[in-house]
């Protein structure tokens, strides 16, 4: 069964689908989980209530993201047994210790102590809060860090043999884990992680500003330092992240140069001089870039540093080897293109503070309030960059994604695929409503009274708790 | 390279307490969502949600180590039980979403019929595949080569059947029990009937599964009523009659803390008895813990991380337990 095409493209799409949507949510709660601790931080230090209104504020739309991106990602566990069992079984050796990792090193820590940063300020005390706050923001990296080692060491594969049985098994776990892309993919992933929460938090901010400037009122305190403190996240991690990116196109050209030829959309090499292709309509069938808008030498500069490099093309690669060149080349184009924007952003921002109006300049709060879900985009962009653009590998160069597939008919995957988009849609479709709804409230003072609807969070407490407010959901 | 048969054992051991833990501990929140219509609106049920709210994820998190352990040290059998039980799995799956956002969402809305249904809907269709994915991997499944080799439906028998409404009402019976010791007045009054209700359904239940267990295949039936299996498997069912005897007399005495624990201590005889079906089989009659074992450098190396954050990770959920302690009131709504 492993010919049947149509079962095949399921599945893929099955995984990109859940991947997809579960990415959504980390890539948000690893930057707010962050962003909570130095709040949190913040107030322990200054004594100041508006750190913890801010706090508050975000702990709540935090709660409902990080419940979703933990219930999609129990199905994730399990994806690699449904639906790519036969890579399971080969790769389980290498892969299934890494993921074990993961597991208990971060998932345990998360949810350990997400229950005390939700419900147990009253409990604990302050300081032992603020330690749980940290241990789940750093939970959170710690699991970033070992689902990149896995994918990393799907990309660029080392450290590895392969036994009688068809098994992959490590020869050298340091070089599994410290795998050439691995730096390089774990940098450019968790900032585009802290720049996606910055320009999330940065838009919240905006709204504020815009809608109390149009109610002529005065914007709240704390509107304003979530505005300032997104602002100067994007400028600082925007710059930092256009390098980091870089970096990592330079290391994949060196361990997968045809992604490089694929997501640049060279068909044919260049001996010197490669030029840069901003845009064209890519033809897999003819190998060829129609209706190209392309800067001569250009290409040769940016990944070789030299405007007489010579660059690989697909041409290079057995066609049985080739990735199709229409989502990574396209979708490449779409995430250079938002991280162009949001360095803008960042400079604009950085330029009005300087100047003394980054409260008082729309026209940027406008663009910060459309970025909004710009971060977003743009990680999924990357995303379908990197996964799509080392195809038809499974493992680079060692691996074939049809040969990965689970001994499964079309019709099962069919369906399941079907459950989970109607599933996915309503649910996080209701959850993200939910934190929009949240989000359309401006952090006040007067938002911080108990609410009778939410006793329940804190069970038995006294009523005369020490800190006389809910914090929760 | 080749599994080390030594840490085969240790690591059929750990995916053992794994899964033994989760049931246990996931078992009663899950037996709350279960037992949710039979709970009043208001007070009741914000009381029952509000005894797990802190302690739902990180039950939860062992699941996650279930499957993932399985993955990792047992990957041909990963392989080869996830296709089989396909359908099940992802509705667990599904169930699993519905109820941990129904945490989130119900105290969000003015729709809380909608999300208490979901909570309701997604905990007993999570476990009631639970019990399924049991029944049809104790059934057996075919297997040719290093994969699954039957249909999407194979799973699918009156015994798997049987198996899933008995986890539904084991759990339902966690649930109450969890409640008895964690509520107190007319919420732990009506735990207290709901434990008697679910301690005989459970009994019933997990019965008819002992009984019908062995007939599934002779290796089953040899190991329960020929020597020399006999002289293992024996006394599970006279302890677990001991154990519902003391689990009667508790509820009867109106204990505490006691019908929980006597309640963990039947599953823990269900699970040995279920261990002594099944051992040394990954996939019944097909694939040994041997066979199916990762390499030995995988072996070790993950157990250096078991032995040094397996403790940490059951001293801070200990911790959070203990913070969480006492009588979860009601007269904080009035």
């Amino acid at each position: 069964m492993f010919d049947d095409i149509s079962a095949l493209s399921l599945a893929r799409f099955q995984f990109a689908f859940t991947v997809s949507f579960h990415f959504i949510f980390p890539a948000f709660s690893i930057g707010l989980a962050s962003y909570l601790a130095v709040l949190e931080g913040l107030w322990l230090k200054t004594g100041r209530d508006v750190y913890l209104q801010l706090f508050k504020y975000w702990l709540k739309i935090f709660a409902i993201a990080f419940g979703m991106g933990v219930v999609s990602g129990i199905v994730m566990a399990y994806q690699f047994g449904t639906n790519w069992a036969a890579f399971s079984d080969k790769a389980g050796p290498v892969i299934g210790p890494l993921m074990a990792y993961e597991v208990l090193s971060a998932f345990f820590l998360e949810s350990g102590f997400l229950g005390v940063m939700l419900f147990g300020l009253d409990r604990v005390g302050k300081k032992l809060h603020f330690m749980a706050t940290c241990l789940v923001a750093f939970g959170t990296t710690v699991s970033a860090f070992w689902i990149i080692v896995v994918n990393s060491w799907m990309q660029t594969p080392q450290g590895y043999a392969i036994a009688a049985n068809g098994q992959f098994y490590a020869t050298n776990w340091l070089q599994v884990i410290f795998n050439p892309s691995m730096p390089y993919r774990l940098t450019h992933t968790l900032l585009g992680a802290y720049l996606t929460t910055a320009l999330v938090v940065g838009a919240v901010g905006a709204f504020h500003l815009l809608k109390d400037r149009k109610l002529g009122r005065a914007a709240q305190p704390a509107t304003k330092i979530m505005f300032a403190m997104a602002m100067a996240m994007v400028a600082v991690t925007a710059p930092l992240q256009v390098l980091a990116g870089h970096e990592h196109g330079v290391n994949t050209l060196a361990h997968q140069p045809a992604k490089i030829a694929a997501l640049e959309g060279h068909y044919e090499s260049h001996d010197r001089r490669a030029p840069l292709i901003l845009f064209g309509v890519p033809d897999d069938a003819a190998q060829q870039m129609h209706y190209k808008v392309e800067i001569p030498a250009i290409g040769s500069l940016i990944l070789q540093h030299d405007l007489e490099a010579s660059t690989m093309g697909l041409d290079k690669v057995a066609p049985d080897n080739r990735a199709k060149v229409a989502l990574p080349f396209y979708a490449f184009r779409v995430m250079v293109g938002l991280g162009m924007l949001m360095l803008l952003l960042g400079a604009w921002a950085a330029w009005g503070a300087w100047r003394g109006r980054l409260f008082e300049t729309p026209l940027l709060h406008r663009l910060a309030l459309a970025m909004g879900p710009a971060g977003f985009v743009a990680v999924l962009a990357g995303w379908i960059t990197t996964e799509t653009g080392r195809q038809p590998f499974t493992i680079f160069g060692v691996l074939r994604t049809a040969q990965s597939a689970s001994p499964l008919d079309a019709p099962a995957v069919a369906a399941s695929l079907m459950a989970f988009i109607l599933v996915y849609f309503f649910v996080f479709g209701v959850g993200s409503w939910f934190i929009l709804k949240l989000m359309a409230g401006e952090p006040t003072p007067a938002e911080q009274m108990p609410d009778p609807e939410q006793a329940a969070d804190v069970g038995a407490l006294p009523p005369d708790a020490p800190f006389g407010f809910q914090l929760a959901e | 390279m080749a599994p080390d048969p030594g840490l085969t054992l240790v690591w059929a051991g750990i995916i053992g307490l794994a899964i033994f833990v989760y049931v246990i501990t996931d078992g009663f929140d899950l037996g709350i969502g279960i037992l949710f219509p039979v709970m009043a609106p208001g007070p009741e049920r914000e009381t029952a949600i509000a005894t797990i709210k802190p302690v739902w994820d990180a039950n939860q998190t062992w699941l996650v180590l279930g499957g993932g352990g399985v993955f990792a040290a047992f990957p041909l059998a990963y392989a080869i039980l996830m296709p089989a039980v396909y359908a099940p799995l992802i509705m667990m799956l599904l169930g699993l979403i519905f109820r941990g956002v129904a945490f989130k969402f119900r105290s969000r809305t003015t729709r809380i019929w909608l999300w208490d249904f979901a909570f309701f809907g997604g905990s007993t269709l999570a476990a009631f595949c639970q019990g399924v994915i049991l029944g049809a991997v104790l059934q057996g499944v075919k297997v040719s080569g290093r994969s699954y080799a039957g249909g999407w439906w194979d799973w699918l028998s009156p015994f798997s059947l049987l198996t899933g409404a008995s986890v539904v009402a084991a759990y339902a019976l966690l649930g109450a029990c969890w409640l008895i010791w964690r509520t107190e007045g007319a919420v732990q009054d009506h735990a207290y009937r709901m434990a008697w209700r679910g301690g005989a359904a459970s009994i019933v239940a997990v019965g008819a599964v002992s009984l019908a267990t062995p007939f599934l295949n002779h290796d089953y039936f040899s190991r329960w009523f020929e020597a020399p299996g006999i002289y293992f498997s024996a006394p599970v069912p006279l302890l677990v009659a001991v154990t519902a005897f003391f689990f009667v007399r508790a509820l009867k005495r109106r204990a505490e803390m006691a019908p929980f624990f006597l309640a963990q201590a039947l599953f823990l005889l269900t699970f040995i008895g279920l261990g002594i079906s099944i051992f040394p089989w990954a996939i019944p009659g097909q694939v040994t813990i041997w066979q199916a074992a990762t390499m030995a450098n995988a072996q070790s190396f993950m157990l250096v991380g078991v032995g040094l954050l397996l403790p940490v990770i059951l001293g801070y959920t200990g911790y959070a337990y203990w913070l969480f302690r006492g009588k979860v009131g009601v007269e904080f709504y009035g």
